[in-house]
């Protein structure tokens, strides 16, 4: 075997760098009131939040996988004038301050907004504020990363295998279903984990156009920050911490049962 | 005719121009150098890529706007390209299933297929847990299980090695001359052309360039990657009696009579090498000055510059003989009543 000799000017900054993303993350373990968090963790609006941002997290996800696997499969199988337009458009939210998001889908979808007036009036739906507002606050933020790691995957797939099935007496509609969709399955499960992650931490656009209001659109994110807000250090490093353990454990399960290659 | 294509596809600089006919039962091998366009014309026929004029007619029937899916025609591709999430079994069921049938009929379809093709104890198989030739015939098996009536098979048995190569080759022979369709066989190796062919359309360039029967080819090549092919070395010239001129003014005799445009060939086994200008009975000989040597099976093949270029073969024990190397000068010779002159048109 050789020695793998690791320049010291990279391998200073990369140390660097490990410590930059962990000493934070220690900080937080250093602080944990440890004697009282039994009692913290169940306390009623912890496990409120707790569940409301699983639950919308996991519902934006949803709504990102039924409109953005689709819109993947076109930008990556459709030839269009302005595709590249869309494209671009598709990666505005990512770099979008999520409160600007938050305002612009209150202009949208608010109830004097473009087509929430209409909603309004018509269907007496009102979104801001609710739980569906939350969701539909997370899915805009996450859609960008499922659909970028989604077309990624289509782009590296194989079209002949989808030629294959059309010899074989397969429409377009069968083909992805039966070929494509199994095929990028690695792909989409990896751009649907990264999307409910980001949807999870989501705050700024989720303040903006649902509020932050305890059992209807307090996630996690938000009660941090409240009990921040109200001065209670410790409230906000126990919420912290869950967040954390909740996230990483999940994330680390679907990584090992989805993303590990066959 | 069951098929009757002419196939004329413009991409970029490429063109394509190719008429094509094949009658049911009879398995054509379109041969031909790589970048011939021989894939081309079998992903025309497949409708995969659109023809910019011409027609695809198959059993009667206008396909050439039809999308590859309404088709009816079986491909086997290069690399296969079967499902690789799909066991081989489901491979095979997969056609019959889009073509209407209900899932049970097409796992019993799939099952007779496998049979036929020998890997009912594979059927449970994942694409990657099969072997090359194994992996090709379940690809066989999957494009002959919708009964198409055109079949194509691009390189059936180039990702083959060697050895799986002979067998798999006279199994596709039977299977090809049980296909009561029309086949048209790819290819760029002649030995599977000649197994597996009734007749061979030779393309170069986008054109077909020869076309007939086996022997035909193989004793009357018309371009030099056809003689090269067959082995044969080939000149074009002026024919006049037994003397055919060559363009720069060698001549060669031949015991054929050709008048006009035409075509001499020899087997490089034909070509006499001497150290000095031979006297008596071969008809040609020339000053000749070696350039490369090659083993070829348990003979040497060398090539000569000269009035012409040519390949010999010659046994070590000559080589020996003549002290051959690069550079040296010899005197080449060919009987007449080994040369073949035959007109270009025929």
């Amino acid at each position: 075997m050789t020695r793998q000799r690791v320049p010291i000017a990279l391998l200073v900054p990369a140390i660097g760098g490990l410590i930059f993303l962990v000493l934070p993350l220690a900080g937080l373990l250093w602080r944990t009131p440890w004697t009282t968090l039994l009692s913290r963790l169940t306390e009623p609006g912890v496990v409120q939040a707790l569940r409301l941002s699983l639950l919308t997290a996991s519902l934006a996800t949803l709504l990102c996988l039924v409109l953005g696997v689709p819109l993947a499969w076109v930008l990556a199988r459709v030839t269009f004038p302005g595709r590249r337009v869309v494209r671009a458009l598709i990666t505005v939210p990512l770099v979008l301050p999520p409160v600007v998001g938050g305002i612009a889908l209150l202009l949208a979808l608010g109830r004097r907004g473009l087509i929430g007036s209409w909603l309004d009036s018509t269907f007496g739906i009102s979104l801001p504020f609710t739980t569906a507002g939350v969701v539909i606050a997370e899915a805009f933020v996450a859609l960008p990363f499922l659909v970028i790691s989604v077309e990624g995957a289509l782009r590296g797939a194989d079209t002949r295998f989808e030629e294959a099935a059309a010899t074989l007496g397969a429409t377009r509609w069968t083909t992805f279903t039966h070929v494509t969709l199994p095929l990028v399955a690695p792909g989409i499960a990896a751009g649907a984990v990264l999307c409910w992650a980001r949807a999870l931490g989501e705050f700024g656009a989720t303040i903006t156009f649902a509020g932050n209001y305890p059992g209807i659109t307090q996630t996690m994110p938000l009660a941090v920050y409240q009990t921040m807000e109200s001065g209670d250090l410790d409230g906000a490093v126990v919420l912290s911490l869950i967040l954390l353990v909740v996230s990483v454990t999940i994330l680390a399960g679907l990584r090992d049962r989805w993303l590990t290659a066959p | 005719m069951t098929l009757d294509a002419h196939l004329v596809v413009h991409r970029g600089g490429f063109r394509l121009d190719l008429e094509l006919t094949i009658a049911a039962g009879e398995t054509v091998a379109l041969l031909g150098p790589n970048g011939a366009g021989k894939t081309t014309a079998l992903r025309a026929l497949a409708g995969l890529i659109p023809l910019t004029s011409g027609h695809v007619t198959l059993a009667d029937r206008d396909l050439t706007e039809v999308p590859p899916e309404r088709r009816r025609v079986g491909v086997v591709f290069q690399d296969y390209l079967l499902f690789p999430h799909l066991s081989a079994r489901d491979n095979v069921a997969f056609g019959p299933r889009r073509h209407g049938a209900d899932r049970r009929a097409a796992h019993e379809i799939a099952d007779r297929w496998l049979a036929r093709v020998g890997l009912t104890d594979f059927a449970r198989r994942k694409p990657r847990h099969l072997s090359g030739g194994q992996a090709q015939r379940v690809a066989l098996a999957r494009a002959l299980a919708v009964d198409p009536v055109l079949l194509l098979l691009d390189e059936p048995l180039a990702a083959l090695d060697a050895r799986t190569r002979l067998e798999t080759r006279a199994e596709l022979h039977r299977h090809l001359s049980a296909h009561p369709g029309a086949t048209l066989l790819v290819t760029h190796d002649p030995l599977d052309a000649l197994v597996l062919a009734d007749r061979l359309v030779i393309v170069e360039d986008g054109r077909v360039v020869q076309e007939g029967d086996a022997a035909t080819i193989t004793a009357q090549p018309r371009t030099d990657y056809v003689a090269q092919l067959v082995g044969l070395n080939l000149y074009r010239g002026r024919g006049d009696g037994h003397v055919v001129h060559l363009e720069g003014g060698f001549a060669l005799t031949a015991t054929d009579v050709v008048h006009g445009d035409a075509f001499v060939a020899f087997p490089p086994a034909a070509v006499a090498l001497h150290p000095a200008r031979p006297d008596g009975s071969p008809r040609n000989t020339w000053p000749a000055v070696l350039t490369d040597i090659q083993r070829h099976g348990d003979n040497l093949r060398v090539r000569l510059d000269g009035p012409i270029v040519v390949a010999a073969d010659i046994t070590p024990a000559a080589a020996a003989h003549l002290d051959l190397a690069p550079g040296r000068e010899l005197w080449a010779a060919v009987k007449a009543s080994e040369t073949r002159a035959y007109p270009v048109s025929s």
